[in-house]
């Protein structure tokens, strides 16, 4: 079982690796939207979840409110993936 | 300076696998749209395509079969169809060429070989692979089977590719390298990997192409080829005893680059290739009856196309469809399947509709042409293709 903890650096951690910032710069409840994160490197950032934890995230840029996987903060990210491993 | 005519066109795509069906499906509005049926499809998140359905590669003989991917028997199969219309035979010689946009070339081949060495342990590959999958191969064997040898050559300009392909073509036979030219685009890039690819970008529907709609959920692929020949005016006169009709005038052509984002579109940049193809025709915006747009069914396109249309037309912009919706998205080779669709339109009075579409968005406040094809008579035409990488390529064409 992934810890709660331990997804919420990777995802910091994938986070800060697209937007080429230290990881301490990224808070625990940063919204995607403020740190100015382009749809490339949200996709890039999406791959780089799916392959950490082996998971396919449902997600299309051609729906702006992302029903199948809320992308909008680092939370929302957390609770998806958690999800998404525990359907695994 | 020299007037380009069009005086033949032929197609494969998954409406038909010839100009007649696929004038019929654009005037149904019937889609090509549908399950994927290609090797391992189970493993893909996105199983839906315009797949050519039923193709018989039995028409080609053995050794022609070692030499084709299935982007050259598309290409071959399209332009046989259009130098036959076009009513010419026999070698076209020196003063003919070929220039035909592809943005996958001969992925199969590269998929097919890859298979056998990495997945089923095989050290060794057919020996014309090289040939079968190089981005020229389709325009060289279309230049073979004819005998033109002029400029002959191949463009990759991703979803550009038969944009540019027709629009350099038009300016050989304007510049006097050339008296005609065939042109347009093939693309056979649903396989497995090639699926897989597009998937990856997210920016795919997994049920269908809705153009310019509220709920559209992304593009659909598509496959197959057009192919155009394209005349000087006096070149197709002096002919005309001999059966030449002239179908349209490709009038103007207008390419330019965003320099910015690289797969992000830009409605500057998209306005600047409108005005320019327009300029180029000495047309007008008011002149313009219909434009086949680039209409990807993304959010993004979509919204940027609006802008850019507006831009150009104002408030009065004229009819719009996106044919892509029924042929789906066939990369390199779209511009001549939707250059195929103008032609439609200017010499039937017919403008080919959207389908998929669900209801109007504020985002995409414009005249889009839904559900069935629209009766309309119109003088001239846009057809629009914006590619990744920020390249813009508009055609203007004319009733001749």
């Amino acid at each position: 079982m992934t810890e709660r903890a331990e997804i919420e650096a990777a995802v910091i951690e994938i986070l800060a690796r697209q937007l080429l910032l230290p990881e301490t710069e990224i808070s625990p409840e940063a919204r995607v939207e403020d740190l100015g994160l382009d749809s490339l490197g949200k996709v890039e950032a999406i791959f780089a979840l799916e392959e950490r934890f082996d998971i396919s995230v449902p997600f299309n840029a051609n729906e702006p409110d992302q029903p199948d996987f809320d992308f909008s903060s680092v939370p929302s990210i957390v609770a998806g993936v958690e999800r998404l491993i525990a359907a695994t | 300076m020299r007037r380009v005519v069009v005086t033949g066109i032929g197609t494969v795509n998954a409406l038909a696998q010839d100009v007649p069906g696929t004038f019929a499906a654009f005037r149904q509005g019937r889609t090509g749209i549908g399950p994927l049926g290609l090797r391992d499809a189970e493993r893909l998140t996105i199983r839906v395509g315009a797949e050519v359905r039923d193709w018989d590669e039995g028409r080609f003989t053995p050794s022609e079969l070692s030499l084709y991917d299935r982007v050259t028997q598309y290409a071959v199969v399209a332009g046989g169809e259009a130098v036959a219309m076009a009513g010419l035979s026999g070698p076209l010689g020196p003063r003919a060429g070929v220039i035909l946009g592809t943005a996958a070339g001969g992925i199969r081949t590269w998929e097919d070989s890859y298979r056998a060495v990495l997945q089923e342990g095989k050290n060794r590959v057919p020996p014309l692979v090289v040939p079968r999958l190089m981005h020229n191969a389709a325009a060289s064997h279309l230049s073979i089977r004819h005998g033109a040898a002029g400029p002959v050559l191949s463009v990759s300009s991703a979803c550009a590719g038969a944009n540019h392909a027709l629009g350099l073509a038009m300016q050989q036979i304007r510049a006097g390298a050339a008296d005609v030219m065939l042109a347009g685009g093939a693309e056979a890039m649903l396989c497995f990997g090639g699926v897989k690819a597009w998937e990856g970008l997210r920016v795919l529907a997994p049920d269908m192409c809705r153009p310019f709609s509220l709920g559209r959920k992304g593009m659909v692929i598509g496959d197959g080829a057009g192919v155009l020949v394209l005349e000087a005016e006096e070149h197709a006169r002096a002919r005309g005893a001999r059966g030449a009709r002239v179908l349209a005038e490709l009038a103007g052509f207008g390419m330019c680059a965003d320099a910015g984002e690289i797969v992000a579109p830009d409605p500057e940049g998209a306005a600047r290739a409108m005005r320019a193809a327009l300029a180029d025709a000495g047309l007008r915006p008011a002149d313009v009856g219909y434009v086949n747009a680039h209409g990807t069914g993304t959010l993004l396109n979509d919204r940027s196309e609006t802008l850019a249309l507006r831009a150009v037309f104002g408030a009065e912009a004229p009819p719009v469809s996106s044919t892509k919706a029924m042929h789906g998205h066939a990369i390199g080779a779209t511009g001549a399947l939707e250059a195929i669709a103008c032609i439609l339109a200017l010499t039937e009075g017919l403008l080919p509709p959207t389908l998929g579409f669900l209801e109007p968005d504020p985002d995409c406040a414009l005249d889009v042409v839904t559900g069935k094809a629209r009766p309309a008579r119109v003088e001239a035409v846009l057809s629009n293709a914006f590619a990744f990488g920020g390249l813009n390529a508009v055609l203007a064409l004319r009733r001749a």
